[in-house]
C-alpha cells in the first residue's frame, strides 16, 4: 500500500510541475467542451431568432399577377422582390433560399373562380432555409383559406363546410425536453474533457518514462509491477477527476451565456445534475484511463503514444454521432455499455425526464467492468520483460 | 554474494547469454568484461530480476531469484543500463522517491540520503532539478538512490560510460569505498585499464559464454602475457568492441 501511494504521490507531484499537464488538465480539457458549447448554441439560437423577427427578401415571378397576395405577404415582413430568370439554378447555388412563380393565367382563373397554381420553389436539404421556406408557405395557406371561406360565404354557404376536421397540435415535450434536445452533444464534451484531462499523464507515466529510460530503474524496485501500474493509474484519474469536476461547474454557467430564456425552454445544470453526472461518469474515468495506459505501453515513444491516443479520441463521439443521426429507442441493455448508457442518461437528465436508479446502476456496473477488463489488460501488458528496456 | 549457474537467454534466434557462471565475492569488486555485445547487459538484466532466464539459476545471498524475486531486489543496489532520472524532481527527490518504494521510513530516508549525498560529493546538486544535469551529475544521482536502501551487494551497468576524467576517477574512488564497506560490488565494463585497475576478480565475457574467471595475476599466468590487456585480447580473439 505504501510503495502504491508512493508512486501516486510522485506522480501527482511530478505532473503538478509540469505546465502542459497541468493547463490540459485544469484549462484545455474542462473549458475547450463549455466554450465551444455555448459558442455554438448561441450561434445557433441567434440565427433561429434572427430569421423569424427580421423581414425576409423573397424573388416572386408574375408579381404583378397578384397585387392582393402581394399585399398580404408584404403585411406579414416578407418583401417582394423582382423575380429571378432561372430560379430552379438560384435556389440551386444557394442564391435565395425560396422562389415564388405565379402561374400566366392567374388574373384569369382568379376572376372565375377556378384554382391557380402558386410554385414555392426551394430545397429541403438546405436547414438554414427551413425556416424561411416555413414562413412563406404559412402566409400562403393562411391567404388561401381566407379566400376559400369568403369564396363560400359569397355563396351563402358556411366556411366550416369546407372545414370537416379540425387537427389541434398538443405537443408533449417540455421546455427542458426541447433544451435537451439541443443538448445531446454533451456528454460527447465531458467525456473529452476526461479523455485530454488525463491524456498527458498517461503518456507520460508510461511511454514517457519508458523513452526517458527511467522505466528498468523504477522496476529494479522491490514494489510489484501492478502496484506501480495502480499508482500511477490513481494519479491518471485524479487529474481526469479534477478536470471533469471544473468542467460541470463550467457548464452550469452555461445559461447565463445562452439565451435560452427566448427559446421558451428552461435548462437546470445545478448541483444534482452535476453531482449525477459525475457519478455516472466515474467509471469512463478509470476505464479511460486504463485504456490511455494500455495504448502507451505498446508505443515505443511519446510521440508514438500521442497519434495512438489521438484515434483513441475518435471513439467516444461515435455514440453521440449515432443517437444524433439514428433516433433509437433507449433499450435497457444500452445502459450497460460504456459511452453508450452515459450518453443516454445525461441526455435524459438533460431533459429532465431523470434517471432511475436501475438505469444509473447499469451505468456503473457495464462501466466498471469494463474498466477492470482494461486494467487486467494492461497489467498483462505491464508484466511484459519488454515493457521495461528502452534500447 | 551473487551466484550465477549457467544462465541461459535467447532473443528470438538470437542466442544472448549462453552458459554464463560465476561468482561475485562479499568484500570484492568483481568485474564482468567484455566488448560490446557480449551479453553484459542482459547477464546483469537476469540478475536484477528484470529479465527471466530461459534456463539456469541466480543466487544472491542464497535467495533464488526466480523464487523469491522481491527479497532478491530487496538485496540489490542497482545502476542499470538505463539511468532515467525524473527531471522535474531536484536529485534529492529521486533519492527520497526510490527509498519509500523499498518502504522506508521518513527518517531513515533522510539520513540515508544525506550520507549519500556527502559520499558521493553532491551537496551542490541536491536541491537542484535534474534537468540540465552533466552525465556525472546524472550517475552519481542514480547511484544514490540505487543504494538507498544500504544493499549489501551493488550492480553497475558500465558506471563510467560517458564519463569524464575526473568523474571517472570518483567513481573508482567510491566503488572502492563499498568494497571496503565489506559489500558485494559487481561491474560491468568494456575498458581494460579499468578493470585491471579496479578488480579482484575478473569474469571475461565473449559471444554470451564466460572465457575466464580469475584473479588478475591467474589471468597472466593462464595466457602466459605480460600485461591484462594481452591478456583479455589473446583470451576474447579481437579487441574489437574493447576499449584501452
Amino acid at each position: 500500500m505504501s510503495a502504491m501511494l508512493a508512486v501516486y504521490w510522485k506522480e501527482v507531484r511530478e505532473n503538478l510541475r509540469d505546465r502542459r499537464a497541468l493547463l490540459n488538465a485544469l484549462v484545455t480539457g474542462p473549458l475547450l467542451g463549455p466554450v465551444l458549447f455555448i459558442t455554438m448554441m448561441n450561434i445557433a439560437v441567434n440565427r433561429e431568432l434572427a430569421k423569424a423577427d427580421q423581414p425576409i427578401a423573397v424573388p416572386v415571378i408574375g408579381a404583378e399577377a397578384a397585387p392582393n397576395l402581394m399585399r398580404t405577404l408584404k403585411a406579414s415582413n416578407i418583401d417582394v422582390v423582382a423575380g429571378l430568370p432561372d430560379p430552379e439554378a438560384a435556389v440551386r447555388d444557394q442564391r435565395a433560399d425560396v422562389v415564388l412563380r405565379i402561374a400566366p393565367d392567374y388574373t384569369k382563373a382568379w376572376n372565375a373562380g377556378q384554382p391557380v397554381q402558386v410554385e414555392v420553389i426551394h430545397d429541403s436539404s438546405r436547414r438554414d432555409a427551413i425556416p424561411v421556406v416555413a414562413r412563406v408557405r404559412a402566409v400562403l395557406d393562411a391567404y388561401a383559406k381566407r379566400e376559400g371561406a369568403m369564396r363560400l360565404i359569397a355563396r351563402g354557404l358556411s366556411p366550416s363546410v369546407a372545414a370537416p376536421l379540425q387537427v389541434a397540435d398538443r405537443d408533449q415535450a417540455s421546455s427542458q425536453a426541447r433544451a435537451g434536445l439541443m443538448f445531446s452533444f454533451m456528454p460527447y464534451f465531458l467525456v473529452l474533457t476526461v479523455f485530454v484531462g488525463g491524456m498527458y499523464l498517461a503518456i507520460d507515466l508510461t511511454a514517457g518514462e519508458r523513452e526517458r529510460q527511467s522505466l528498468e530503474p523504477l522496476f529494479v524496485n522491490p514494489v510489484a509491477r501492478w502496484k506501480i501500474l495502480a499508482g500511477k493509474l490513481m494519479a491518471i484519474c485524479t487529474f481526469s477527476l479534477v478536470s471533469l469536476f471544473l468542467c460541470v461547474l463550467a457548464f452550469s454557467t452555461a445559461p447565463w451565456f445562452i439565451p435560452i430564456e427566448k427559446l421558451g425552454i428552461m435548462l437546470d445544470l445545478g448541483v444534482g445534475f452535476a453531482a449525477h453526472v459525475l457519478l455516472l461518469m466515474l467509471p469512463l474515468i478509470v476505464l479511460l484511463a486504463a485504456l490511455q495506459s494500455l495504448v502507451s505501453a505498446f508505443a515505443r515513444s511519446y510521440r508514438e503514444a500521442q497519434t495512438y491516443l489521438s484515434v483513441l479520441m475518435m471513439v467516444p463521439i461515435l455514440p453521440s454521432v449515432l443517437l444524433s443521426v439514428i433516433q433509437v429507442r433507449a433499450e435497457s441493455w444500452m445502459y450497460a455499455v460504456p459511452l453508450l448508457g452515459q450518453n443516454l442518461a445525461i441526455v435524459q437528465l438533460l431533459r429532465g425526464d431523470g434517471v432511475p436508479a436501475w438505469q444509473t446502476a447499469l451505468c456503473l456496473g457495464g462501466g466498471f467492468v469494463a474498466a477492470l477488463v482494461a486494467i487486467l489488460a494492461t497489467a498483462w501488458m505491464y508484466r511484459s520483460e519488454r515493457l521495461a528496456i528502452s534500447g | 554474494m551473487i551466484e550465477v549457474k549457467d544462465l541461459r537467454k535467447t532473443f528470438g534466434a538470437v542466442h544472448a547469454v549462453k552458459g554464463v557462471s560465476f561468482t561475485a565475492r562479499d568484500g570484492e569488486i568483481t568485474g564482468l568484461l567484455g566488448p560490446n555485445g557480449a551479453g553484459k547487459t542482459t547477464t546483469l538484466r537476469m540478475l536484477y530480476t528484470l529479465m527471466t532466464p530461459d534456463a539456469g539459476q541466480v543466487l544472491v545471498d542464497g535467495v533464488d531469484a526466480a523464487a523469491d524475486p522481491q527479497t532478491v531486489r530487496r538485496a540489490l543496489g542497482v545502476l542499470p543500463d538505463a539511468r532515467g532520472l525524473y527531471k522535474r524532481l531536484t536529485a534529492a527527490e529521486n533519492i527520497e522517491y526510490f527509498g519509500r518504494l523499498h518502504g522506508m521510513d521518513a527518517a531513515l530516508i533522510d539520513r540515508r540520503r544525506e550520507a549519500l549525498i556527502d559520499a558521493l560529493d553532491m551537496r551542490d546538486i541536491a536541491t537542484r532539478r535534474t534537468e540540465g544535469f552533466s552525465q556525472g551529475q546524472r550517475v552519481k544521482t542514480a547511484i544514490a538512490r540505487a543504494l538507498v536502501h544500504d544493499p549489501r551487494n551493488v550492480l553497475l551497468d558500465e558506471p563510467t560510460n560517458g564519463l569524464d576524467v575526473m568523474a571517472t576517477r570518483a567513481m573508482r574512488r567510491f566503488m572502492r569505498q563499498l568494497k571496503d564497506e565489506g559489500r558485494c560490488v559487481l561491474f560491468s565494463s568494456h575498458i581494460m585499464q579499468e578493470v585491471a585497475a579496479l578488480c579482484d576478480r575478473i569474469v571475461v565475457i565473449a559471444h554470451g559464454r564466460v572465457v575466464a574467471d580469475e584473479s588478475p595475476d591467474a589471468l597472466l599466468a593462464q595466457t602466459g602475457k605480460a600485461n591484462l590487456e594481452d591478456a583479455f585480447v589473446e583470451l576474447i580473439g579481437t579487441d574489437e568492441g574493447l576499449a584501452a
